[in-house]
């Protein structure tokens, strides 16, 4: 399992593996009713009419308490970095030296920094940036992941090995070690960062969809589109690409968790994003040397990571839940 | 099977190759070890050209990376850029120590993880479990640096504030009592004691969620209910039977995640500021100390390598059905 930080990269697929071997695991915490039939798609008595599969994914979600929860803190955190201007009183460049190192007060309920910049300020534009990464990371990776993976696994031969060494070079290498070498290279701008973790994100995804095409193109339904005369390119999009949506639209969701994760490692180590443009994973590292003397500067960017990425991961376990019920397409990978 | 591995570690070649030359265009293109001598006014313009001359830094790329190159293979890795260090003596020593907090911060949460994984397995849906399956969640998504400040904070500041302590319960920082000479076997664990926890965290979280699982699987298979079915007593089927067979594919994953177990080092080693590998690396990047970066790269490539062909090694030998060719 990839990591944080390194064990971010495997971490989707370790999460993907074990977190979830069990769909219930997660939910039961949240005590359903004995009675609530859970993950069947037969509900006597419910309804007369018949559900779509969309509408059956999206009963099976609602159920998971904890998914639900974690949806609506999400959309939270997302407002709240979206209008970041119009909630934090002051901006994240503001600097009242006079105030510097001041503790949480009604005034400024994170407290201050160093240079007497609102934290809570700071903090929920760090937000913008961590979160505008990790969406944007699984987004690039995810669409990048699902073509090759989908044309290696489709096709096989040349292509397939290519992608398989080049994934196997970048293995030997510890992820985080690549991700400083390329930020070297590259450059620290938020951009900068998106297209590294996006550079190396894209081949845990891509070798799940290539596992699934893998075993799908062999099955008859491919073989009955053929025969009537469907293109490749109709086959792979059409007949088979959305029998992975499922374990894509999961995996990608584990994505954002991941890629959250590694750039406030990265920025924590000083190779991400540079301040004073505010991340969470640096202004963390501004607060390594205030142990002794401003512990809530430590306190409030790692509570966010952690609820952020929590949130994440238990909304991954209600879309595995409610779009793989059976575990039937995770198997095949 | 010899034939096997040698064919892998002829494979490894090209990789390690390519890393290198990797590793090299960017130390080159990125970090100039010069650069903060410019700035001195007391250096002169002909000093700088002379000390860039001997370290080979006025040549082409092609000529500096064979000739860094073709030392290398002859065991000659060079001296620091910075700080005129012998390269190899470097990284023994970091690695030793890397190798030390490694080690143990995977062994005990290896033995950790697993037991929390059969426990969680043999009480599946218990408040127990769910409650292990709620802390995997947090262990998983909690950034590793986080928590090593927070244990900084714990043992540095508030228990000491609590407990009116003469200094911290254990040192935050740090591999050895500072002045302190030789190898004292308390001190060094209980230096060792917050990096070590710290580095296990991760590892725990997944890996007791990877020997629950593996551990249901083999819970359900039929050459169980036959050990149970002959009258083999349960701890003995339990542990004898179905924990030995669940830990194939979890030593298997263990000596696979060697690189992610690396990055968590890193982070952890610069936090605690133990003399390891990823203090060594950070800092080689930072000053741009190529021969030393090039090294350390390396050594850590090839680590990685070995590992994962260790992992399939283990893999055949415990579980026969797997045969290498």
């Amino acid at each position: 399992m990839p990591d944080s930080q390194s064990f971010s990269v495997r971490s989707d697929v370790a999460s993907a593996t074990a977190l979830d071997t069990d769909q219930h695991a997660a939910g039961t915490t949240a005590a359903p009713p004995p009675s609530a039939p859970t993950g069947g798609e037969i509900v006597p008595g419910a309804a007369d009419r018949a559900l779509s599969t969309r509408q059956l994914a999206w009963r099976r979600f609602r159920r998971h308490k904890l998914a639900m929860g974690a949806a609506i803190i999400l959309i939270i955190l997302g407002l709240a970095a979206l209008f970041a201007k119009f909630i934090t009183p002051y901006t994240f460049k503001e600097l009242d030296l006079l105030n510097a190192y001041k503790g949480p007060s009604a005034k400024h309920w994170f407290g201050t920094d160093e240079l007497g910049r609102d934290e809570f300020t700071r903090v929920i534009y760090g937000g913008r940036i961590s979160l505008s990464v990790g969406l944007a990371v699984a987004f690039v990776a995810g669409f990048v992941g699902a073509i090759v993976g989908g044309v290696a696994g489709y096709y096989g031969g040349w292509i397939d090995n290519v992608m398989m060494r080049v994934t196997d070079l970048f293995l030997s290498i510890p992820f985080l070690v690549i991700l400083i070498i390329a930020s070297k290279a590259l450059g620290t701008s938020t951009w900068d960062i998106i297209i590294i973790l996006s550079l190396f994100f894209w081949m845990g995804d891509a070798r799940i969809v290539r596992g699934v095409f893998l075993s799908l193109k062999e099955k008859e339904f491919v073989e009955a589109a053929r025969a009537s005369g469907a293109k490749d390119r109709r086959i792979i999009f059409y007949h088979i690409l959305p029998n992975v949506t499922g374990p894509i639209v999961v995996n990608l969701t584990l994505l954002v968790a991941a890629a959250i994760l590694t750039e406030s490692a990265l920025s924590f180590l000083g190779f991400g994003i540079q301040p004073p443009t505010p991340s969470w994973g640096n202004l963390l590292a501004n607060s390594q040397s205030q142990v002794f003397t401003a512990q809530w500067l430590i306190l409030f960017p790692g509570l966010f990571i952690l609820i952020t990425v929590l949130c994440v991961n238990f909304l991954g376990d209600g879309l595995r839940d409610a779009l793989d019920p059976h575990g039937k397409i995770s198997e095949a990978v | 099977m010899i034939r096997y591995i040698i064919r892998r570690l002829i494979y490894s070649i090209p990789v390690l190759i390519i890393a290198s030359i990797i590793v090299f265009i960017v130390m080159r293109k990125a970090a100039d070890p010069t650069a903060a001598l410019r700035t001195n006014p007391r250096i002169s313009q002909a000093d700088i050209a002379r000390l860039r001359h001997s370290l080979g830094l006025d040549r082409s790329g092609i000529q500096q990376y064979l000739a860094w190159a073709s030392h290398f293979i002859r065991g000659d890795w060079g001296i620091s850029v910075i700080s005129q260090h012998d390269v190899k003596e470097q990284i023994r020593t970091a690695l030793v120590n890397s190798a030390i907090l490694g080690l143990v911060g995977t062994a005990f949460a290896f033995v950790i993880g697993v037991g929390i994984g059969v426990i969680s397995s043999l009480k599946q849906y218990s408040k127990l479990d769910n409650t292990f399956t709620t802390l995997a969640f947090v262990g998983i998504s909690m950034p590793n640096f986080w928590f090593a400040l927070l244990l900084q904070l714990l043992f540095g500041v508030y228990l000491v504030k609590w407990f009116h302590l003469g200094g911290s319960l254990l040192p935050i920082a740090g591999m050895t009592e500072p002045g302190s000479t030789g190898f004292h076997l308390v001190d060094r664990a209980r230096h060792l004691a917050l990096p070590a926890l710290v580095l296990s965290v991760q590892i725990i979280a997944v890996y007791s969620r990877y020997m629950r699982a593996s551990m249901l699987e083999v819970l359900h298979s039929d050459f169980l209910r036959t050990a149970r079915a002959k009258g083999l007593r349960e701890r003995r089927v339990v542990f004898r039977h179905a924990m030995r067979n669940a830990m194939i594919p979890i030593t298997t994953q263990l000596a696979l995640d060697v690189g992610a177990i690396a990055a968590g080092l890193i982070i952890t080693e610069q936090i605690f500021q133990w003399p390891g590998m990823g203090p060594l690396f950070i800092r080689a990047i930072d000053t741009g100390d190529f021969p030393l970066a090039l090294a350390w790269v390396m050594v850590t490539v090839f680590a990685v390598i070995i590992f994962n062909l260790v992992a399939d090694i283990m893999y055949a030998v415990l579980d026969p059905r797997i045969r290498y060719a």
